[in-house]
């Protein structure tokens, strides 16, 4: 952490409250242009693998309905348990009926056949590809929503970057500093008495990886109360688990203006290699957590979702075929969701490849025509402010953009 | 950090990493036998008396339990209801396997006698990952630990890896006991309609996990033929009497090639044992589980010199696991300067050497178990195949740091439920620091205690960087 930095924005800070201006954080550093202030980018990533052709529906291909057999999802008509017609190509999987609503205002932009070019089919090595964001290079040391942080000193904010997540999730690991937390509320020392020496020892340790560690910690306890004083939890109704949850803490934080820029939370469940469900069953229930999750998130920010671009992304799609057991292997291509009030949405964006034999990817999947990486590198670019994505994710080179972002 | 190891030192160094963590007894022990001996005895862990815990871990009901008594006695549900079961609330619901495993393996953590074995079966626990709480494992994990992974934890790799292959919870866990050859009669059946083609997790995660690694050299056509070499792999009763068996019917008979050797037509179940003999005798694996191994033992950032010494004893010993060890422990880098505390606790590692160092008489109890997930690691529920990550900076975001720091004040505070620590007096304070760092406390450390008093300068110690790593 740069010292006189520091010093000179916290010492400078008492000057702008005393004359009415937002606090520092908020506030461009000299010499970052690009660098646009109180923007947020919320990213939810969904691991497993979700069945993106099972999620918006391409009805009109009738290819589809021949690949799955028992586990398609009705095309749009009158009644129950049929998908919800978005441009009488695509249909949206009836459980994200919530989602819908926010489509139909043109403030969700949905992009099919999209994901990471890389062809590996584990979990593990998709998941870091797209987290580092250079697919097929393992050695990349940082994840990508680290490099945003790294690009746009704006502020010291310890909440400028937080995965609410057990674990420091690959996408927001490197060099700046990142916050991992799961409950406001516990965020707290039980030991109040020994807090004071505890924090003197960690800031004097020698042990770098330690001296890092305590500092974000105890940075975060002390703004994390001030924010708990100023922003009561929220009313809205969010649905259970712990996804809606992590969602209702990034709510909080970016209703307390506490510097928070880039957000990161995920949700797990999506490697339904088995008995997946249509219309209804154990896809449609991970759906219907996601679904009303963000949109709860998405009108308990109201005004406030003007500086929020939500986008969601997972590792790949799924095999074009059902397997044997009413389910469906790793995959190809994916769709994505681009959430908020200047989305260009209530659009299905992104070329269809089709799911005839000689088209799918490998012979088997959803061939990929939109590179994730084109669909971040916009958001970074108009809502961010991200001039030069390039160094997020370096050696790519971004198709020309498609106008997700007004 | 270039000098080398004082005698004191290298006591505390040995058993962080051969155990939970230090204790008084165990550092007269080691030096009183010396190192060597010392080993030699954690490696037969057959001759170690161990009856105190055995009677503590025979109390845990349903660790003698069959997956047939299991699922009679906790049932889903679902099935509870259609019995007309009293539910009395989780004492009887399939949660209540998973916590009284739980509740095992840390108690064997802390208490075992035989500390290496137990760091060993925690260590094929996690490189075999079965996530527990997925459908019918909740039955089928109490027998895996049992009867797959302890009786092997020091024996042949590839026994290990047979008897992983043939368990009834990885079946389960990576869906190969669904994997069927797409063409043949029986997959036709009605009762097999359920199961109507191959696939192929399972032969994906063999090599990318248990085996080869990530870049041991195989593509998707080799994922593909290993597929078809398990099918009919499979398994009766999931949900009850759960055992392996192969079904020819389901078997795909024609010719596979696997890694470049040819396996012929008309196999039948001798196909995957001889995917199992490849996988287990490859270089790969040789290099891979040494890289593992040494990274455990040794450093985050495994030195080639130990990788490639392991490797090698691996090769000659036919995947001999106590060879492996002794040779990786036995080596000069372990006792180098450059290994001395460079590991990270995990926080199975912090919570039992916590309760070890202090001696505080323990009883598994929720809220201990509820520590060690919010550390990052509820055990036996690592979702992902690849278990849990065992390099230091996965362990110390802002909340599991927190979380360690919240440990350490209610232990020595005694708020704990199911831990009891004696009060300390400042005199206690330095046998501890010379179980944690002897002779390098570190200045930082050592000003936060001369400001700190009683027990709270115990908590502080315990939540000091010294006391985070090993």
């Amino acid at each position: 952490m740069d010292r006189s930095r520091r010093t000179f924005i916290k010492s400078a800070g008492l000057g702008f409250l005393a004359l009415g201006l937002p606090p520092p954080f908020l506030v461009r550093a000299a010499g970052t242009e690009q660098a646009v202030r109180g923007k947020v980018l919320v990213v939810v990533f969904q691991r497993g693998g979700m069945d993106g052709l099972n999620v918006v529906v391409p009805f009109k291909d009738r290819a589809y309905y021949a690949l799955r057999p028992s586990i398609a999802v009705a095309e749009p008509a009158a009644g129950e348990e049929r998908a919800l017609d978005l441009d009488g190509f695509y249909a949206l999987h009836p459980a994200l009926a919530t989602l819908k609503n926010i489509y139909d205002k043109g403030q969700l932009a949905i992009i099919h056949a999209a994901g990471s070019p890389d062809n590996t089919r584990s979990h593990f090595d998709a998941q870091d590809y797209m987290e580092v964001g250079t697919p097929g290079i393992k050695s990349t040391p940082d994840g990508w929503l680290n490099r945003c942080l790294n690009g746009r000193p704006i502020s010291d904010s310890p909440f400028r970057g937080v995965a609410v997540s057990p674990q420091t999730p690959r996408i927001m690991s490197g060099t700046a500093p990142a916050l991992t937390i799961s409950s406001i509320e516990e965020f707290r020392l039980r030991n109040a008495g020994v807090a004071p020496a505890l924090q003197r020892l960690y800031a004097n340790s020698a042990d770098p990886l330690f001296r890092r560690g305590g500092d974000s910690l105890f940075d975060a306890m002390a703004r994390l109360r001030a924010v708990e004083a100023k922003i009561p939890p929220s009313t809205a109704s969010y649905p259970a688990g712990k996804f809606a949850v992590g969602l209702k803490q990034i709510a909080r934080l970016i209703k307390a203006d506490v510097g928070l820029e880039i957000a990161f939370s995920e949700i797990e469940g999506w490697d339904t290699h088995v008995a997946e469900g249509g219309a209804t069953g154990q896809l449609a229930n991970r759906l219907r957590e996601l679904g009303d999750g963000l949109a709860a998130f998405y009108q308990d920010l109201g005004d406030r979702m003007e500086d929020v671009v939500l986008v969601t992304l997972s590792e790949f799609g799924r095999t074009a075929r059902e397997n044997g057991n009413r389910g469906t292997d790793h995959g190809h291509a994916n769709v994505m969701f681009v959430i908020g009030p200047r989305v260009r949405g209530g659009k299905v964006y992104g070329r269809w490849p089709g799911l005839a034999p000689e088209v799918l990817y490998e012979g088997r999947d959803l061939d990929l025509t939109t590179d994730y990486r084109s669909v971040c590198s916009e958001i970074l670019a108009r809502h961010m402010g991200q001039r030069d994505v390039t160094k997020i994710f370096p050696g790519f080179r971004a198709s020309s953009p498609m106008g997700l972002i007004v | 950090m270039s000098a080398p190891l004082s005698p004191e030192q290298k006591v505390i160094h040995f058993l962080n990493r051969t155990s939970f963590g230090p204790t008084p007894k165990e550092v007269q022990k080691v030096a009183r036998v010396g190192f060597r001996a010392y080993l030699n005895e954690q490696l037969q862990p057959e001759t170690i008396l161990d009856n105190s815990i055995d009677e503590k871990v025979a109390e845990l009901k349903t660790m003698r339990m069959n997956s047939r008594e299991l699922f009679e006695l906790y049932p889903p549900a679902s099935v509870a209801k259609e019995r007309g079961m009293a539910m009395a609330g989780a004492m009887n619901a399939p949660r209540f396997i998973i916590l009284e495993l739980q509740q095992a393996r840390l108690l064997r953590a802390v208490q075992s006698q035989r500390q290496l074995y137990e760091m060993m079966v925690d260590f094929w626990s996690n490189h075999f990952n079965v996530f527990a709480a997925k459908g019918a494992d909740r039955w089928l994990m109490t027998s895996y630990d049992r009867d797959t992974i302890r009786p092997r934890a020091l024996g042949k790799f590839r026994d290990l890896l047979l008897a992983t292959a043939q368990s009834p919870a990885m079946l389960f866990y990576l869906d190969n006991w669904l994997s069927v050859a797409p063409n043949t009669a029986a997959a036709r059946m009605p009762a097999m309609v359920q199961r109507r083609g191959i696939n192929e997790n399972y032969a994906r995660e063999i090599m990318e996990l248990h085996t080869l690694g990530v870049d041991g050299g195989y593509n998707q056509q080799d994922v593909h033929e290993i597929a078809r070499c398990f099918t009919g792999w499979t398994l009766r009763r999931p949900r009850g009497d759960a055992e392996f068996y192969f079904e020819p019917r389901l078997h795909d008979q024609g010719a596979k090639t696997v890694l470049g050797t040819r396996i012929p037509a008309g196999g039948g179940m001798d196909d995957g044992i001889k995917v199992i003999d490849l996988l287990a005798r490859h270089p790969a694996t040789e290099k891979f589980i040494a890289t593992k191994l040494v990274r455990r033992l040794v450093a985050d950032d495994p030195p080639a010199v130990s990788v490639q010494r392991a490797a090698e004893a691996f090769r000659r010993s036919d995947g001999d696991i106590r060879l492996v060890l002794q040779t990786i422990i036995e080596a000069p880098e372990f006792f180098a300067p450059e290994a001395y505390r460079a590991k990270v606790k995990k926080p199975l590692e912090y919570v039992a050497s916590a309760l070890r160092i202090t001696e505080a008489e323990t009883k598994v109890s929720h809220q201990l178990l509820r520590y060690l997930g919010r550390m990052g690691e509820p055990l036996f529920l690592a979702q992902p195949p690849t278990g849990y990550p065992d390099v230091g900076a996965s362990w110390i975001s802002p909340d599991m740091l927190l979380t360690r720091m919240n440990f350490a004040a209610d232990l020595v505070a005694n708020r704990l439920d199911g831990a009891r620590v004696q009060t300390q007096s400042a005199r206690d304070n330095q046998a501890f620091i010379r179980l944690i760092a002897p002779d390098s406390l570190s200045t930082a450390t050592r000003a936060a205690l001369a400001e700190t008093a009683g027990s709270d300068a115990l908590a502080l110690l315990l939540a000091a960087p010294e006391f985070q790593r090993r």
